[in-house]
């Protein structure tokens, strides 16, 4: 249960530092949504489809250059990227030293087990994808508000329905998480002690349940609430965005890399 | 389960767009037609939900903590279509905002969790829990049951697209470049895993919650529950429109010449040049180590006694192979040279003719490999110059043949339920 609760004012905390940083003064901030979506996809793109280390390698780069200039403090995107990459990557990663055939470069002393060349390779290979990408989409979340994002996502043809669905739910998320942890700390407050395994389970299947019916009930409720205000099952989104002169610069630069990365990955 | 970017190859992610792309849209069709205007807020607030779920960690038996994932759930309340599009759109907020599941590999996310396991834990669901009333024991059990093997087919898909990237993608030195444990590993790995505690947290999630509704508000169950003798029932509408269905399968037969581009041979699809390949290398690492240098030197020896440029080349190349130990290229050249080798004079190479003599071709295999020759040999028929073309026709005729199969065991689970009815 405390897992969970770290989990739910994880979401919270997180989102709100996303929002600070996002208002601040910076290069990524100050630039079109639409550039930042395309022209970083571009290069998540271009890195993972590089034959090269060192086209990975620039990329992920290129991104903590452009951190750097977003005032997003390095040591911020370091921790959650490679905390999260080296817990799940890193163990998956690990054994392949060993276990990949190839030519042996190198044998750990007493076991004797060889790390071989392809083995460091591939390795090497997923990590730096992952955390190039990882990077990247944390840099795109944390400079932009979500709903710039959403907007965003029209200009690549995502159905505007989609596009409605994905802000909702946001928007609710918050409502349910804040719900959870209310009665996930009611209840705490109420126990003595550490309950048994098989009453933990029933408490928290238990609270699933009410936090499913309740959402039923608010998905009733917010229908009820957008009937009255007009709507009728069409959506429509806003697209008030405006290039300004240094949007189009910025979206070259990028897509450009973003093609020399992957002419020079082949 | 969330596969992150990096382990697949963009080809793949591709793909898996394309697979899930049919799916996201015959559900949105369907949800417009039956629910209209409802289909946004309940969607959102749906979606938002499984977000949640994927959050809650519950001890489980034997010490550890899991977390489910929800999607049978999903399926259960709202039905297969919103399901689908509900922990899609859980997913993708998932990737965006938590960096939890890469944004290219969200097609294959969505394809394994969401499509696959919406579709996978909703169908046993409803054959497990045939037309039980609502608040029976038998709807948990099939509801444990369902998301215990929709998640485990969730994570057997998801190996499946690991373990084919080190055959598709490697880099000049033979490297993978993406996910790199052969289907062999990646299998295993990942069902290990998921048959033990990730199954068992989906199975405690989803049938202690659906025990749970059956006490407080059963009524959430009757969307799925056709026949449960409940007077309230509501009627799922039959499909209708599957055009687009058979419009994604029709892409897929299409594409499926792509597995042309495969330069490696599946596991347990060896014949027998790599068998004796095979028998090379095995006999090349058995040797004592001075045994495995007088080899080496004999390649080179014979190199220079022979003629043909290329076979100098290969037996340099060899000797070169053996003497650093690359056992696979090694046993690679002798399968090709192994003619050459088997001529040399065992006088003077005698380790060479030792190897020679200690391969021998395999039998058993050409012999049972003639027993039973498929109708489509290697997928293309011989009537057909294009191996491409080939594929194509296999393709459709396995998709008609399995598609016939489904209709026919539909067939009987419908003409049971009439008869009772």
């Amino acid at each position: 249960m405390e897992k969970t609760l770290a989990a739910l004012s994880g979401v919270l905390e997180r989102s709100l530092h996303g929002e600070a940083i996002s208002q601040q003064r910076g290069l990524l901030q100050s630039l079109d949504p639409r550039v930042k979506l395309v022209g970083l996809l571009a290069l998540i793109v271009a890195s993972a489809a590089s034959r090269s280390l060192w086209v990975v390698w620039a990329v992920y780069a290129a991104g903590l250059g452009m951190a750097l200039l977003s005032g997003v403090s390095l040591g911020v995107l370091l921790r959650r990227v490679w905390l999260s990459t080296f817990i799940f990557t890193g163990i998956i990663a690990f054994p392949a030293l060993f276990l990949i055939p190839g030519r042996t470069v190198w044998s750990v002393p007493v076991l004797g087990w060889g790390v071989t060349e392809p083995g460091i390779r591939s390795a090497t290979f997923l990590i730096s994808r992952v955390l190039t990408s990882a990077t990247l989409v944390l840099l795109l979340m944390l400079t932009t508000p979500w709903s710039h994002v959403l907007k965003a996502l029209r200009t690549l043809r995502v159905p505007a329905v989609l596009v409605v669905v994905l802000g909702m739910t946001y928007r609710y998320l918050f409502l349910l998480v804040e719900t959870a942890r209310d009665m996930l700390e009611a209840r705490r407050s109420r126990e003595v002690g550490k309950l048994p395994p098989a009453e933990e389970r029933r408490a928290a299947t238990a609270l699933l349940g009410v936090l499913l019916s309740k959402s039923l009930q608010l998905s009733g409720e917010v229908y009820l609430a957008m009937q009255a205000r007009g709507f009728r099952g069409e959506v429509h989104t806003l697209d008030e965005f405006r290039m300004r002169p240094h949007d189009w610069p910025a979206l070259g630069i990028m897509l450009g890399a973003a093609a020399l990365g992957l002419w020079l990955g082949q | 389960m969330h596969i992150p970017d990096g382990y697949l190859s963009p080809q793949t992610c591709a793909v898996m767009y394309a697979a899930a792309a049919p799916f996201w849209w015959v559900a949105l069709q369907r949800l417009k037609r039956s629910l209209s205007a409802r289909m946004v807020p309940l969607i959102s607030i749906f979606a938002a939900f499984s977000f949640l779920i994927m959050m809650f960690n519950l001890p489980l038996p034997g010490g550890t903590t899991g977390h489910a994932a929800g999607m049978t759930l999903a399926a259960i309340v709202l039905g297969p279509w919103g399901a689908i599009i509900a922990v899609s759109v859980a997913l993708v907020l998932q990737a965006l905002f938590f960096g939890d599941g890469g944004v290219l590999a969200i097609g294959a996310n969505c394809f394994n969790i969401a499509v696959v396991g919406s579709l996978v834990g909703y169908g046993l669901y409803r054959l497990l829990a045939g037309r039980a009333p609502l608040r029976s024991r038998r709807r948990v059990v099939a509801g444990a049951v369902a998301g215990y093997v929709a998640l485990n087919a969730a994570a057997f898909i998801t190996a499946v697209e690991f373990g084919i990237q080190p055959e598709l993608f490697t880099d000049a030195s033979g490297a993978p470049l993406y996910s790199f444990y052969p289907l062999s590993i990646a299998i295993p790995a990942m069902m290990l895993g998921h048959l033990t505690f990730a199954g068992i947290a989906e199975a405690v999630v989803t049938g202690g919650v659906l025990a749970y509704i059956q006490r407080v508000d059963p009524s959430l169950l009757r969307t799925t529950a056709r026949g449960s003798g409940d007077s309230e029932a509501t009627r799922t509408a039959r499909p209708r429109r599957l055009t687009p269905l058979w419009a994604g399968l029709a892409a897929l037969v299409v594409l499926t010449p792509l597995g042309l581009l495969a330069s490696g041979t599946a596991w347990g699809e060896w014949d027998s040049a790599e068998v004796t390949a095979e028998q090379a290398a095995y006999h090349i690492r058995e040797l004592p180590i001075e045994d495995r240098q007088r080899l080496g030197a004999e390649f080179g020896r014979l190199a220079q006694n022979s003629e043909s440029p290329r076979s100098i080349q290969e037996l340099v190349a060899a000797g070169r192979a053996v003497a650093e130990g690359d056992l696979y290229e090694a046993g690679d050249i002798v399968q090709r040279q192994l003619g050459v080798l088997r001529a040399a004079d065992p006088e003077r190479y005698p380790q060479i003719a030792t190897m020679a003599a200690a391969i021998r071709s395999p039998e058993g295999l050409s012999r049972w490999s003639t027993v039973w020759t498929a109708p489509v040999p290697d997928y293309a028929p011989s009537f057909l110059r294009s191996e491409a073309g080939g594929y194509v026709i296999s393709a459709a005729v396995g998709a008609v043949l399995v598609g016939l199969l489904a209709w026919i065991i539909g067939r009987i689970f419908a003409g049971r339920e009439g008869s009772t009815t």
